[in-house]
């Protein structure tokens, strides 16, 4: 407490503050750089974006304020709740494979013996890939003639799928297209946590007879808690404004059984130069990124804490 | 200071910063004011779109011969020349209006005319462009396209009714002959099951369902069955009927029934032209720029292709790409963007229409597209250069070419995009589920429809 008051009412000398901007100068220069960065490529697009959605724009004259108008124009189209219900769900089916496949992958690394640095390269190689190329491969994959897919089931004696061109299955082969281009950087992520364990609780564990779902059910899963809850929301984050999948190999269909949010919002905006509709979408998803982000947040804290 | 006062000055600043970005009208004066005030000869610079890329090296070098004799007979104008392929991206136009970079005399297809109009993209010509000499000699068709009322917004560069694309060579080796594509639609169903039981991997007929594309050729299909998209006041939804039924029945057939269509579906522009290109697709909706593309980009020869009338049409889904104007572009440049474009795209014998020039460069001479001025003086003389410089089989387009001289041609229907994205889902319905209600999907399609048209109108 007496050292604190003795800080607390120390005077700093103009001299003393030069030499402490002169020491973090550098500090300042890479912390001006971020802000400037995200100022210009992340603050400021969502700031026109917020305001666009309460314009109507046509980027020559000036914008008119429409309060509402562009949300209710949304709202109405019949296409919203079929781009909400599609996104949640392909959000809710990311999770049960883009959250789970990087971890039992993570799991099997770490208990590799040999072949581990090999593997490695080989799970996170689709991340290295750019998204459109990774989504293309897949559109031979699914083709329900030649593609890769129903070639194998046939080989199994299994009927074709039209995967990408029904209803049943084609936000189902999204997922999977997802899950595979992501599945690296989780796997690694992942991997890093598992290896942060002290083996010494595994060794305990064994000694009391834990086998090895035991092992990952009351050893490995509590010690990484903090990192799964962090990467559940963050994939929830990112599941959510799903766009390059749809836009590549469904354009929406069939039947808006694979339209999302984010495919829609670009429909607005580009395909019907609607901007403010686009943006009062946005909006909307965003509020809902948001509460996911805050809780992010909230555990970043506690865990800083 | 404190992390939270700095993130309050932050905010100000992007909001400040905002605001300072969205007050910028730019210096020019745009067009809407009165025509003409400075000296005639006063020198002006036009930035002018869609320069052939250097990716092809023959046309761009036509391009670049064009400006240079042009700026030579006006040597107070200046073009600029923007490259770009394709020239237009809906992904950037709305973009490069927000940032000032577009084009003074910008490209477009025909399809986006009317989006552009309605959001006051584009400047109104309607003072300047009676110095055009040909004007009167376009097809009115042609120039309704880029009308809006009695004013005017642009000019055409091409234009085409939309046919029936066949593979000639598929033809020949399904026992078919080439030299009498079909002529009902029965006769598409019965070509397209013998193409497709050439045996697997061969698909008789082709249809877009995905990015709007379905609902695009929904509208060709059921214009040239003599229906509607919208009823006469633009307001209410008219697809809804005996015609549209009939082009979805007529796809469901030859999906399901006849199996002539392939397993893969919700395919989109690229699909059918990669399709084509590969030897393997019989028929598919499209004009003789899909040849064109076909030959250029995607592998395909001119020689095993035919472009024929649209089955049964009473009328033709017209097409086509022209330019526009900048709403900020002064009066001066729109008065020489009006000069180059009658010089470069509506001049027989000159720029596009160099057909001699283009022979001579390898570049094929003899598609019947553009047919910009039909019958008039101007439209005789391009056909008759065209003829005589031809570099193609112009037979094997002799169906469609005498075909669009007697079929109607009917623009796009208002708020095209957005129908043509509910009408996607009728498509991809009935190619991709056998037990589709056809009824159904239209009743809920016109329903969507009416509602979008509604709030349009």
């Amino acid at each position: 407490m007496t050292t604190m008051t003795v800080k607390g009412s120390r005077r700093r000398t103009p001299g003393a503050f030069r030499r402490g901007v002169r020491r973090n100068l550098t500090a300042y220069g890479f912390l001006c750089g971020a802000l400037i960065c995200f100022a210009f490529f992340s603050w400021y697009p969502m700031v026109r974006e917020i305001l666009l959605s309460f314009q109507q724009t046509n980027f020559v004259d000036e914008p008119t304020w429409v309060g509402l108008e562009n949300f209710g124009t949304v709202i109405d189209d019949a296409a919203f709740a079929d781009a909400w219900i599609n996104t949640a769900a392909f959000t809710g089916l990311a999770l049960v494979f883009g959250y789970c496949v990087p971890f039992a992958a993570a799991i099997i690394l770490n208990e590799l013996r040999h072949a581990k640095a090999y593997l490695r390269f080989v799970v996170y190689l689709p991340v290295m890939l750019p998204p459109a190329v990774g989504v293309l491969l897949f559109k031979w994959f699914y083709d329900p003639g030649p593609g890769l897919f129903n070639q194998i089931l046939d080989l199994v004696n299994i009927p074709a799928l039209s995967w990408l061109d029904s209803t049943d299955t084609a936000l189902l082969s999204l997922v999977a297209v997802s899950t595979w281009m992501n599945l690296g950087t989780g796997t690694l992520i992942y991997l890093a946590a598992l290896q942060s364990i002290p083996g010494e609780l595994y060794e305990a564990a064994e000694l009391d007879g834990a086998g090895l779902f035991k092992r990952v059910w009351h050893v490995t899963i509590p010690q990484t808690k903090l990192i799964l809850m962090v990467m559940l929301l963050l994939q929830i984050v990112a599941t959510m404004q799903v766009f390059i999948e749809p836009y590549l190999l469904t354009g929406g269909g069939p039947e808006n059984a694979t339209l999302t949010v984010a495919y829609l919002m670009y429909q607005y905006a580009f395909n019907f130069g609607d901007f403010g509709a686009g943006g009062a979408l946005g909006l909307m998803l965003m509020l809902v990124l948001m509460v996911f982000s805050a809780f992010y947040l909230r555990i970043s804290r506690d865990n800083q804490n | 200071m404190k992390p939270r006062n700095l993130s309050m000055l932050l905010a100000a600043g992007i909001v400040l910063t905002a605001a300072g970005c969205g007050s910028d009208n730019g210096a020019a004066k745009p067009a809407d004011t009165k025509p003409g005030s400075a000296a005639a000869d006063a020198p002006v610079t036009i930035t002018v779109g869609c320069q052939p890329p250097k990716s092809n090296p023959f046309e761009r070098k036509a391009w670049d011969e064009d400006v240079a004799a042009f700026q030579k007979l006006h040597p107070n104008i200046t073009i600029e020349s923007k490259d770009a392929f394709p020239c237009i991206n809906p992904d950037t136009f709305q973009a490069k209006l927000a940032g000032g970079t577009m084009e003074d005399v910008f490209y477009v297809y025909f399809t986006d005319i009317q989006k552009i109009v309605a959001a006051g993209q584009a400047a109104d010509i309607s003072p300047y462009v009676g110095s055009v000499t040909k004007l009167g000699d376009l097809r009115p068709d042609v120039m309704s396209v880029f009308k809006n009322g009695d004013k005017t917004y642009g000019l055409p560069r091409t234009n085409y009714s939309t046919g029936l694309v066949y593979n000639r060579k598929l033809f020949t080796q399904a026992g078919l002959d080439p030299d009498s594509p079909p002529k009902t639609w029965a006769e598409v169903q019965e070509a397209a099951k013998k193409i497709a039981g050439l045996g697997p991997g061969y698909v008789g007929f082709g249809e877009y369902s995905a990015g709007n594309t379905g609902g695009w050729h929904f509208t060709a299909s059921l214009y040239g069955r003599g229906g509607e998209m919208v009823g006469p006041d633009g307001k209410t939804a008219a697809f809804n009927s005996p015609e549209g039924k009939a082009v979805l029945e007529n796809l469901k057939k030859m999906r399901w029934t006849d199996n002539s269509m392939g397993a893969k579906q919700l395919l989109q522009w690229e699909d059918l032209m990669r399709m084509m290109g590969g030897g393997k697709l019989g028929m598919m909706i499209g004009a003789p720029d899909v040849v064109q593309s076909v030959n250029n980009d995607f592998k395909g020869k001119f020689d095993d292709y035919g472009v024929t009338a649209l089955p049964e049409a009473k009328a033709s889904l017209s097409g086509g790409d022209g330019y526009m104007f900048n709403p900020k572009a002064t009066p001066e440049q729109i008065k020489a963007g009006l000069l180059w474009l009658e010089y470069h795209e509506l001049t027989p014998d000159q720029g596009q229409f160099n057909y001699e020039r283009n022979k001579g460069q390898g570049r094929p001479v003899g598609l019947p597209t553009p047919d910009l001025y039909g019958d008039s003086a101007p439209g005789r003389q391009i056909v008759e250069t065209r003829k005589k410089f031809a570099t193609v089989p112009v037979e094997h387009f002799a169906p469609y070419a005498e075909a669009s001289t007697t079929i109607q041609n009917k623009i796009e229907p208002p708020k095209a995009q957005e129908l043509y994205a509910i009408l996607d889902v009728a498509m991809s319905a009935v190619l991709t589920r056998q037990d589709a209600d056809i009824d159904q999907l239209l009743a809920d399609a016109e329903a969507k429809a009416n509602k979008v048209l509604a709030k349009s109108s």
